[in-house]
């Protein structure tokens, strides 16, 4: 089935199985491989992406599912080449290590922060719950979003 | 700490941002699952549901005849082939008799583990794959499993069923047993505790891929895939299938997290070479994260017993130590050396006359065991230190007394001090690490909350616990690795070259997966050769590119590789400094080489920068009689000995006594890994180090059932904790220069693992000690404190 939707600004198109994940959609049929798949199980939040402006896990929904929205995935943030603030928040901070979970915590921290533009360093650990990381113990992943907020002073962090 | 963009002199010591981030934070990073080449085939495994069982007969025609299926094969079919010369490999038969049952990609007459592969299906998409391989039918002739250590030593059943027995190996580390046994008899104090290191699922973010790319007119194999380990994996390869090794090379693109569990040679990595060479199209697996509970080894998996005999005071006089240590099926690329790598640590920070040490393998029908993070060395540690603090409190005196009346060296500074465990320590200083963590922690104001909560009858008690721990980095000295019967040497192999533009590139044999190898070493670079990091390139972990190395394990990367590039630049500067003597018309002797340039001593207007003479090399117009072009020199470093980093952590752990809950409430490490090359990237390292660790000591376990199903093998079950269950850390460190390499370096990235478990199991047990309760078994759940503590108050009513 013929499945379009508009991805990072662009109108896209492809043919795919009924069956066939948003998240497989992305990375395959459109060759956007900047979102990742770390489990099956919806539980890890590597692909998460946004949809219509809100974080959604790319792997809980069908492509057929997504037709006619407006998607934004890990390559739409940078703009011609200058990082999103919250991109360059987790490289002042040193906020990942091997990059895996990275795209996804980008735009799950991206959607946190528009709706909670000031969190807490509470709030901002229980907004990225569904987002795993192996690497970094989440320090300086919290230290990154609450310097994107402008509100590193309340974090507790070094 | 504030991070540094531009390029200062001296960038070594400073934290300076990583160069890797950019591609990785815009999705540019390449993982093998992101590569596609036309004509691919998936493939699918067919996988045993039985923990051990015979197969009568498998039925393939149905997957075959599906659309989009390429080739159906079982095992038995897959040996006809003549695919491979030998089995799996180990690389570690630590005994001349240790046991080892053939090990091949498929299996042919019986699985040994749930998910041990029997048929692999190829096929066109990745979806039709796994269709594909669920229309295989499989018919099993169940045999009974053995799903434990115990059961593997009771030996009622055997996990293969042609062996007498499930003992693998018997490894003994005994410098005096006279002296030992002297010691316990003499004792006033002798504690024992007993510990199980529970089986843990490695978890990298990214599962583990494959892309094999044949050439069929040209006789290679190119390699992608998701490994720690590209050059060995080469060797392994060539040496397990029979294909030239100049033939194949193996690159490690992206790489997601390894943690050691990335460090294997794997039945789906034999098996993508091998198919894809075979049928001239390229072959690509991508396992699902369900299926890595069976497809990726798994970590620990030991019953530990361990016994302190101390004097009146608390003076540790002998400390002997016996392991159980589960293999699972199959012995795999290093699994019976896991537990060895931690042998001689169970001495810790502490001046223990008298020590040994023994180890029973045993085969179980569960996924092999191998290196996760630590290995053997966090088992280690945490045995030592829950047992010191049992020690503390038959003594009576508190943990951190107890450490500092037993630290080697007198709690001072040492260095090269041999222990009882046939070790010489590089250097070390455990007091003041002690002191500064304490300090950090407010130690003094916890156990006054602790005490006010207790008085008050509070429901959520505070625990505080500490763990100094000492690891071993560096691996390896070559002739060290072969006193303990390992395969392989322990060298790392270094290249550096001016390129015409004085540019430099470095090729490095360590094969970065997340840990910033890229950064420190452009670091180290630009120090030596006074020219900016971003003049820097660093070229890695493609065996076409990086012919020589023996990858990235065991914090092996900067006190072993990171050395050698050091090395590799004094011999550029070497070559330079005669170059530029003989264009300059000076002694070489009277030049000195400070900030990129050659002096001449006295005469600072005559001055030459290094890339004037990179492009003099290059162009070889003017170079002394009988000179090779180009500036450009390689080192394979030996480490005359391992690096020993130490460090002091303190947990604080609220538990709640209605619920059994355990929250980490605050978390401080000091930590010393000798020079720190880059702190931005040492403390993240260890941030990391330090949840994996608590996730052993409050979350995870592989748990199974007595057939042998893994019964937590999703993330749904399998608990890799949120940004929601830690706190953010207080770190610090003390810089005790390694005597083991010319950088002074150690080693960083096991250190917080190998500190945490024990320190938050400490913590636990000190929160419930005025209920008399002495040890908790990791993971410590809610289900297990509450029955602990309700058991705990009955005793006492």
């Amino acid at each position: 089935m013929q499945v379009e939707m508009t991805v990072n600004g662009q109108s896209m198109s492809a043919d795919v199985e009924p069956r066939t994940l948003l998240v497989h959609y992305i990375r395959d049929d459109l060759g956007l491989t900047g979102t990742n798949v770390g489990c099956d199980t919806s539980s890890c939040g590597a692909c998460t992406i946004h949809i219509n402006g809100e974080s959604a896990k790319s792997c809980t929904m069908l492509a057929a599912q997504a037709r006619g929205t407006d998607v934004t995935t890990i390559e739409g943030m940078a703009d011609n080449g200058t990082l999103h603030p919250m991109q360059q928040a987790f490289m002042e901070c040193h906020g990942l290590q091997c990059g895996y979970c990275t795209p996804g915590m980008v735009m799950a921290a991206t959607s946190l922060l528009k709706e909670n533009p000031n969190p807490t360093e509470a709030e901002v650990r229980e907004g990225l719950e569904g987002n795993l990381c192996r690497c970094t113990g989440y320090h300086n992943i919290v230290k990154s979003v609450l310097s994107a907020a402008g509100n590193s002073t309340n974090g507790g962090s070094q | 700490m504030t991070a540094t963009e531009s390029a200062p002199a001296n960038v070594v010591g400073t934290p300076r941002l990583r160069k890797e981030d950019p591609k990785l934070l815009t999705g540019e990073g390449k993982y093998v699952d992101d590569i596609h080449v036309p004509g691919e085939l998936w493939m699918g495994m067919v996988r045993s549901p039985h923990a051990h069982a015979k197969i009568s007969s498998i039925e393939t025609s149905a997957a075959a005849e599906m659309d989009g299926v390429h080739a159906v094969y079982t095992g038995a079919q897959l040996a006809d082939m003549g695919l491979w010369i030998a089995p799996l490999p180990c690389a570690w038969p630590v005994t001349d008799d240790m046991v080892n049952p053939p090990h091949f990609p498929v299996a042919t007459e019986a699985a040994h583990h749930v998910g041990d592969i029997v048929a692999v299906v190829l096929a066109d998409s990745r979806y039709g794959a796994v269709d594909a391989a669920e229309l295989v039918d499989v018919e099993y002739e169940v045999l009974p499993a053995v799903a434990s250590i115990a059961e593997a030593r009771d030996g009622s059943a055997t996990a293969h069923h042609d062996l007498d027995s499930n003992k693998a190996f018997h490894w003994p580390l005994m410098p005096d047993p006279d002296a030992l046994e002297a010691a316990f008899a003499s004792a006033t104090h002798v504690v024992k505790g007993e510990f199980v290191q529970q089986r843990l699922i490695p978890a990298a973010m990214e599962p583990r891929g494959v892309l094999a790319i044949p050439s069929p007119a040209g006789g290679d194999v190119t390699l992608y895939s998701a490994t720690q380990v590209p050059h060995i994996l080469k060797v392994m390869i060539a040496a397990t299938t029979g294909l030239p090794e100049a033939k194949l090379r193996i690159i490690a693109p992206s790489v997601g997290g390894g943690f050691g569990a990335k460090l294997n040679v794997n039945p789906d990595e034999l098996l993508a070479v091998t198919l894809a060479n075979k049928l001239g199209r390229a072959v690509r697996w991508t396992e699902s994260r369900s299926e890595a509970a069976f497809s990726t080894h798994q970590g620990r998996g030991q019953l530990q017993t361990i016994e302190i005999a101390a004097d009146e005071s608390g003076k540790i006089a002998g400390v002997r130590v016996h392991i159980d240590a589960d293999m699972g099926a199959y012995m795999m690329l290093i699994t019976p050396g896991v537990p060895l790598l931690g042998s001689f640590l169970y001495t810790g920070v502490y001046d223990v006359p008298a020590f040994g040490f023994t180890c029973d393998g045993y085969f179980t029908n569960l996924t092999p065991t191998d290196a996760y993070r630590g290995a053997g060395r966090p088992e280690a540690s945490y045995a030592i230190e829950r047992a010191m603090d049992m020690l503390a409190a038959k003594v009576g005196v508190g943990p951190d007394e107890i450490r500092r009346r037993n630290y080697l060296g007198g709690g001072g500074p040492f260095e090269n001090l041999e222990t009882a465990s046939t070790l010489v320590f590089d250097s070390g200083n455990y007091g003041p690490s002690m002191d500064a963590a304490l300090e950090m922690a407010g130690y003094a104001d916890l156990r006054a909350e602790q005490q006010r909560r207790r008085d008050a009858g509070e429901s959520k008690q505070m625990g505080i616990g500490l763990c100094t721990y000492v690891e071993i980095c560096g691996l390896a000295p070559s002739r060290a690795l072969g006193g303990l019967n390992y395969g392989a040497g322990g060298w790392e192999h270094a290249v550096v070259r001016f390129l015409p533009t004085g540019k430099v590139e470095v090729v490095t044999g360590s094969t970065p997966h997340g840990q910033g190898h890229e950064t420190s070493w452009s670091m180290i670079v630009a120090d030596k050769l006074g020219i900016d990091p971003d003049d820097v390139q660093v070229l890695h972990s493609d065996t076409a590119i990086s012919p020589l190395g023996l990858d990235t394990y065991g914090s092996r990367s900067l006190a072993v590789g990171g050395v050698a590039v050091a090395m590799a630049c004094d011999k550029v500067i070497e070559k330079a400094k005669l170059i530029a003597a003989h264009q300059m018309e000076a002694n070489a002797d009277d030049l000195e080489f400070a900030g990129g340039a050659f002096t001449v001593k006295g005469s600072p207007e005559s001055t030459m920068p290094i890339q004037a003479i990179a492009f003099g090399a290059f162009t070889a117009h003017n170079l002394p009689d009988g000179m090779e072009p180009n500036l450009q020199e390689q080192v394979t470093f030996d480490p005359p000995n391992f690096a020993f980093p130490f460090g002091t952590h303190v947990a604080v752990v609220e538990v709640d006594e209605d619920t059994g809950d355990v929250s980490l409430m605050d978390y401080t490490a000091i930590d010393d890994c000798g020079t720190q090359i880059n702190p931005l990237i040492v403390e993240g390292q260890v941030h990391g180090g330090i949840v994996q660790g608590v996730a052993q000591a409050l979350w995870e376990e592989a748990s199974y059932d007595a057939d042998g199903n893994c019964k937590n093998p999703s993330f749904l079950d399998y608990l890799v904790p949120s940004a929601a269950e830690v706190p953010s850390m207080k770190l610090g460190s003390t810089t005790t220069p390694s005597t083991s390499n010319p950088l002074g370096v150690k080693g960083v990235g096991e250190a917080g693992t190998i500190g945490s478990a024990a320190a938050v199991i400490n913590a636990v047990c000190d929160a419930l000690s005025p209920y008399g309760v002495t040890d908790i078994a990791m993971p410590a759940t809610p289900a297990r404190v509450w029955k602990t503590i309700q058991q705990a108050k009955g005793g006492q009513s």
